[in-house]
């Protein structure tokens, strides 16, 4: 069944949300820390376990894929209710303070991937190129 | 005519997610279409269906003054439900369906300092432009500080330190600005800056920081790098609320004397 998918991921959410809201809670501060990474590793393990027991039907997956298609219409809906106006009303403070970290951002992906095992990356952009 | 006009005006309103679904689906043909024709593929049809969303919003927030845009107008306010946190953050999370638990492992310690490194390097920056735009008090620096790593953090760590609401508001455009740069950016610079593997997606969630941002920039890029960076980029606003008014607060004090 197609719910069931969603119920996985559903349950997943919520649970990950609640702890993110209580790690917030225990650092004293008002904000979710982590809830969707955390339901995002929950639904790897859960889904992951369940294949391995032949557990999630094609269905129940198809639940899950449907809304892992529509992560780019829902991104595209999310852009068009931006505070465009605010960002660009906010003055050269804003905006020189914004795009000077976006590119000390970007300068720092090379050395910090390289962190990362290189063998990884070279193996998966074999895969690319391949 | 008027009667098709205002059954319409009706329909956008009771039915608003469905209208959005019909207004996002053709607004994703028109975009892809534009990218396969005249651009030859090279902008990415998502990213382009990304900037006319950005320019709808823009449009949006100057013609109703909200600060949702477009989806303060009544007839597209359908977008606002499917494109709200509720729904991105369900789609975020069905990305992970699928994602290689091992290259998430062997980036998760490099994302993470990407994520310490980064979050101290924006309050760094934040205060800087402060500094410069004639916020010399500690507190006006922290908040713009914040401001610069997320649009959330900027106006937690604000109302934290009693910062002024001109100063909050001033964080608040300078994480949107981030956040929209990250969207435009990402798509062009990812090729030249190595943001090409599920590794260097997870340390890009770390330094960017930014969901919204990072959802958007990676799925203008690569879908299939998605998980990686936005599994990170979830905890950073967190991180950032926890350090800014307390550690970020005392360092720009003690600096500032």
């Amino acid at each position: 069944m197609v719910i069931y998918g969603l119920m996985i991921m559903g349950l997943c959410a919520i649970v990950g949300d609640v702890l993110g809201r209580f790690l917030g809670h225990l650092l004293g501060i008002s904000a979710n820390v982590g809830g969707v990474g955390f339901a995002m590793l929950f639904l790897v393990l859960v889904t992951r376990k369940l294949m391995n027991k032949g557990q999630l039907s094609k269905m129940a997956e198809s639940g899950i894929l449907f809304w892992n298609a529509m992560y780019i219409p829902v991104v595209i809906a999310m852009a068009a209710q931006q505070n465009v106006v605010a960002a660009l009303k906010g003055g050269w403070a804003a905006v020189i303070g914004g795009l000077v970290a976006v590119f000390l951002g970007f300068l720092l992906i090379r050395p910090l991937t390289a962190l990362a095992d290189t063998s990884v990356s070279a193996e998966d952009e074999t895969e690319k190129t391949a | 005519m008027d009667f098709i006009a205002s059954s319409l005006m009706k329909a956008a309103k009771s039915d608003g997610l469905i209208m959005a679904f019909v207004i996002v689906g053709a607004l994703t043909w028109i975009s892809y279409s534009a990218s396969k024709y005249l651009t030859k593929g090279r902008v990415h049809g998502s990213a382009i269906a990304i900037i006319i969303g950005l320019i709808l919003a823009y449009i949006g927030g100057e013609v109703t003054g909200g600060k949702k845009g477009i989806s303060d107008v009544a007839f597209f306010s359908g977008i606002g439900l499917m494109g709200g946190s509720m729904l991105r953050d369900f789609c975020i999370i069905a990305t992970a369906f699928g994602i290689k638990l091992e290259e998430l492992k062997k980036a998760g310690l490099a994302g993470t300092l990407a994520l310490v490194i980064s979050t101290f390097m924006s309050f760094a920056v934040g205060a800087v432009v402060a500094y410069s735009f004639g916020y010399t008090d500690a507190v006006s620096m922290t908040t713009i500080g914040g401001g610069v790593a997320t649009f959330i953090v900027g106006p937690v760590t604000g109302a934290a330190l009693g910062a002024s609401s001109e100063v909050i508001a001033l964080s608040i455009a300078a994480g949107v600005v981030k956040s929209v740069a990250v969207m435009i950016l990402t798509p062009l610079l990812a090729k030249p800056f190595g943001l090409t593997t599920p590794a260097a997606a997870t340390v890009y969630g770390g330094l960017m920081g930014t969901t919204s941002g990072t959802a958007a920039g990676l799925a203008a890029t690569d879908p299939k790098l998605v998980p990686y960076g936005a599994m990170i980029a979830t905890f950073y606003t967190g991180f950032g609320c926890l350090v800014g008014p307390s550690i970020c607060y005392f360092i720009i004090k003690a600096i500032m004397g």
